[in-house]
């Protein structure tokens, strides 16, 4: 019993700081930007922490997920390290993919990361196409399928799931649903219930507070075992909220989303805030520990800025390199 | 006269087409409130209303198929895409579908509709966002195919596409939104399939279409302070192509490069080079050069990204080697 509420202290804590390692990311990646130091946009996954980490944290390291254009979450979430993020960020040859494919692409593939995707709904085929791997190839790996609200609409998801469900395939469709596409609400682009639609092929579907890290992992646990045990696959529906704009360089946005609205998210519901005040109360770390987590991970986060910055681009010799396989 | 930005120029070639004529609707993702990303509709639907400028979900596939059938029925749709890259999800409503209606008609069905999008790479947006597509829709039958060069043939060929009755696919270039050039406040149109002479020369002539053309002029430039006199022209539609104004500048001038910042295999570099060298064989002192993007996925990173577009300068080396006859053989 006491080994077993240790291995919990950890699993919370590591939970803790991967959000707040999401969190620090972004900051640093939003500076980048405001300087003009980053090449391009980049989509903040600021506020949505806990879905990226409390999926994540359910997984091994062989499980796959696919990723999105706000991607920098999950690619943190599933174990991939700030230096080499950071690096690709701003397009230098140490990034995950040598710059290739900045902020839109970012992956850590050798944690399973199968690619952040700037096609809306454009990895979905993929997701289930590795969870197609894993059945033919007798591998116990479950794929996470991670969109947004907006990605619903795209027909690719209907067909995968579909066969998904007459397959039987480990694949969790994964809807981080934020309330927002772009500069549109979700109601306006979302005809009835978004789950009723997995159901609609016999895919159980759940619907999940996205700001509450326990509960996603909770959830997710027990659906990955499912999955593992050839039950999949499954829905799951993540009500949770961006804090920036769709991209950095949306910053006049009271046209289609209150200011009034942001602040209550943020104050209210803030994932790492929450969790960081149940941690507190229930005595597995104090104000203090927890302070000093997060200024070490800043320092970090900081510190892989300063590297990104001064590491070289590719030689240009590269341009040309990786365009097909050897 | 006045002068106004590309994307100011395609806002009203819209609305006054609008104004024109109520069949004529717009419809695409984000581009009511919003005014699309770019803003390039800002103010549309004040003025129109959401009846006739519609917000879609995120379903390319779906908003395409949807314009398709409108168009067929009465309807005019001006269909916005994002970016040009989106285009691959559109595929078969487009080239299926409204490439083909009217001919497998009979030539009883219409499809009078336009599908407006981008292309060009530099803006740091790796390679889903980046591409410039437009060989893939000049290669379907059916398709007619518009690449504005400034603020004044985007808005001329906007208005001569919403009033033609098939489909056409204009690309605007998304680097050149905020370019302003002189365009006239009365109503003009810009026929399709008539070129532009932008600059007069005897040595060599340089085709460019869209943003090229401005990499054909500065490279025009760069080579008139060496002696060289290059002509540089811009189709303006791709299909149909002034064939005959294309081949009646390299008769005179004898030498040519292609520019196109699509990939240069397969692409529309390539087909007006072979047209050319079909038509004006015994004129050529030397091959006709195409310069394409480079037959790579757009890199992220500044460093690979900027290598892999024509610039002026690339243009002016290939085009001092050619008047220098150094590439007789190359081909
Ligand atoms: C196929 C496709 N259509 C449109 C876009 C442009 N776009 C990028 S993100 C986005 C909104 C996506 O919304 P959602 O899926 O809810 O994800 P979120 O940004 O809220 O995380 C759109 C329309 C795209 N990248 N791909
Ligand atoms: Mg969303």
């Amino acid at each position: 019993m006491a080994d077993k509420a240790k291995t919990n202290t950890e699993d919370y804590l590591r939970m803790f700081s991967q959000m707040v390692r999401i969190r620090s990311f972004e900051d640093n990646a939003n500076q980048l930007y405001l300087s003009a130091k980053m090449p391009g946009l980049t989509h903040m996954y600021s506020g949505e922490e806990a879905v990226a980490v409390g999926i994540c944290e359910a997984l091994k390291t062989t499980d796959k997920i696919t990723s999105t254009h706000r991607g920098h979450g999950h690619c943190v979430a599933k174990g991939a390290e700030f230096k080499q993020m950071f690096c690709e960020l701003l397009g230098k040859e140490e990034g995950y993919c040598r710059g290739k494919g900045g902020s839109m692409h970012i992956a850590d593939q050798s944690n399973g990361n199968l690619g952040a995707n700037a096609i809306v709904g454009g990895s979905m085929g993929i997701a289930t196409g590795a969870a197609l791997t894993a059945k033919l190839q007798g591998r116990d790996d479950v794929t996470v399928c991670f969109f947004g609200d907006g990605a619903t609409a795209q027909g690719l998801m209907y067909e995968v799931m579909n066969m998904a469900a007459l397959w039987r395939l480990p694949v969790i469709y994964a809807c981080e649903n934020n309330g927002y596409s772009e500069y549109t609400k979700t109601e306006e682009i979302a005809a009835g219930s978004i789950t009723a639609r997995a159901e609609a092929f016999g895919i159980e579907a759940f619907q999940v507070d996205g700001q509450d890290v326990l509960a996603v992992n909770k959830l997710a646990t027990e659906l990955v075992g499912r999955c593992r045990g050839g039950e999949g696959p499954f829905f799951v529906e993540l009500m949770t909220y961006r804090y920036h704009g769709h991209h950095v360089g949306d910053i006049n946005r009271e046209y289609y989303r209150a200011k009034e609205e942001e602040t209550l998210w943020k104050t209210e519901r803030d994932p790492i805030l929450r969790f960081r005040g149940w941690l507190v109360d229930q005595g597995i770390a104090s104000e203090q520990d927890l302070e000093a987590l997060q200024a070490e991970i800043k320092e970090d986060a900081e510190n892989a800025v300063k590297y990104a910055l001064e590491a070289k681009y590719p030689d240009t010799s590269e341009v040309d390199m990786h365009v097909y396989a050897a | 006269m006045r002068e106004i930005t590309l994307s100011k120029a395609v806002n009203e070639a819209i609305a006054e087409e609008m104004r024109r004529d109520e069949t004529v609707f717009v419809i695409g993702e984000d581009v009511a409130e919003a005014g699309t990303p770019f803003k390039v509709l800002s103010g549309l639907v004040e003025e129109f209303g959401t009846a006739r400028v519609i917000d879609t979900p995120i379903a390319e596939p779906g908003f395409m198929g949807i314009a398709v059938g409108a168009a067929m029925t009465g309807s005019r749709p001006i269909v916005d895409l994002m970016f040009g890259d989106f285009i691959f999800l559109i595929m078969d409503q487009l080239c299926n579908q409204a490439a083909k209606t009217h001919y497998m008609s009979g030539g009883k069905l219409n499809v009078p509709l336009v599908l407006r999008t981008n292309l060009g790479a530099t803006r740091r947006s790796a390679a889903q966002h980046s591409q410039s597509l437009q060989a893939l829709v000049a290669h379907i039958p059916g398709l007619k195919v518009a690449m504005p060069s400034s603020a004044y043939e985007a808005k001329g060929l906007m208005k001569t596409a919403i009033r033609d009755n098939n489909p056409v696919v204009i690309f605007e270039d998304k680097l050149m939104y905020q370019d302003k050039a002189p365009v006239p406040e009365e109503d003009y149109l810009i026929p399709f399939g008539v070129a532009n002479v932008k600059r007069e020369g005897s040595d060599i002539t340089l085709i460019g279409t869209s943003s090229m053309v401005q990499v054909a002029e500065a490279a025009a430039e760069i080579l008139a302070r060496e002696g060289i006199s290059a002509e540089v022209i811009d189709p303006r539609t791709i299909v149909p192509l002034d064939e005959a104004a294309l081949v009646a500048s390299v008769r005179k001038t004898s030498r040519a490069i292609v520019i196109d910042e699509g990939h240069q295999s397969y692409g529309v570099t390539s087909e007006i080079a072979s047209r050319l060298n079909e038509q004006a064989f015994y004129h050529l002192d030397a091959p006709v050069l195409r310069m394409g993007a480079m037959d790579v996925p757009v890199p992220f990173s500044p460093a690979l990204e900027d290598l892999t577009v024509p610039t002026p300068e690339a243009v002016a080396v290939q085009a001092r080697r050619l008047c220098a006859g150094e590439m007789i053989h190359a081909a």
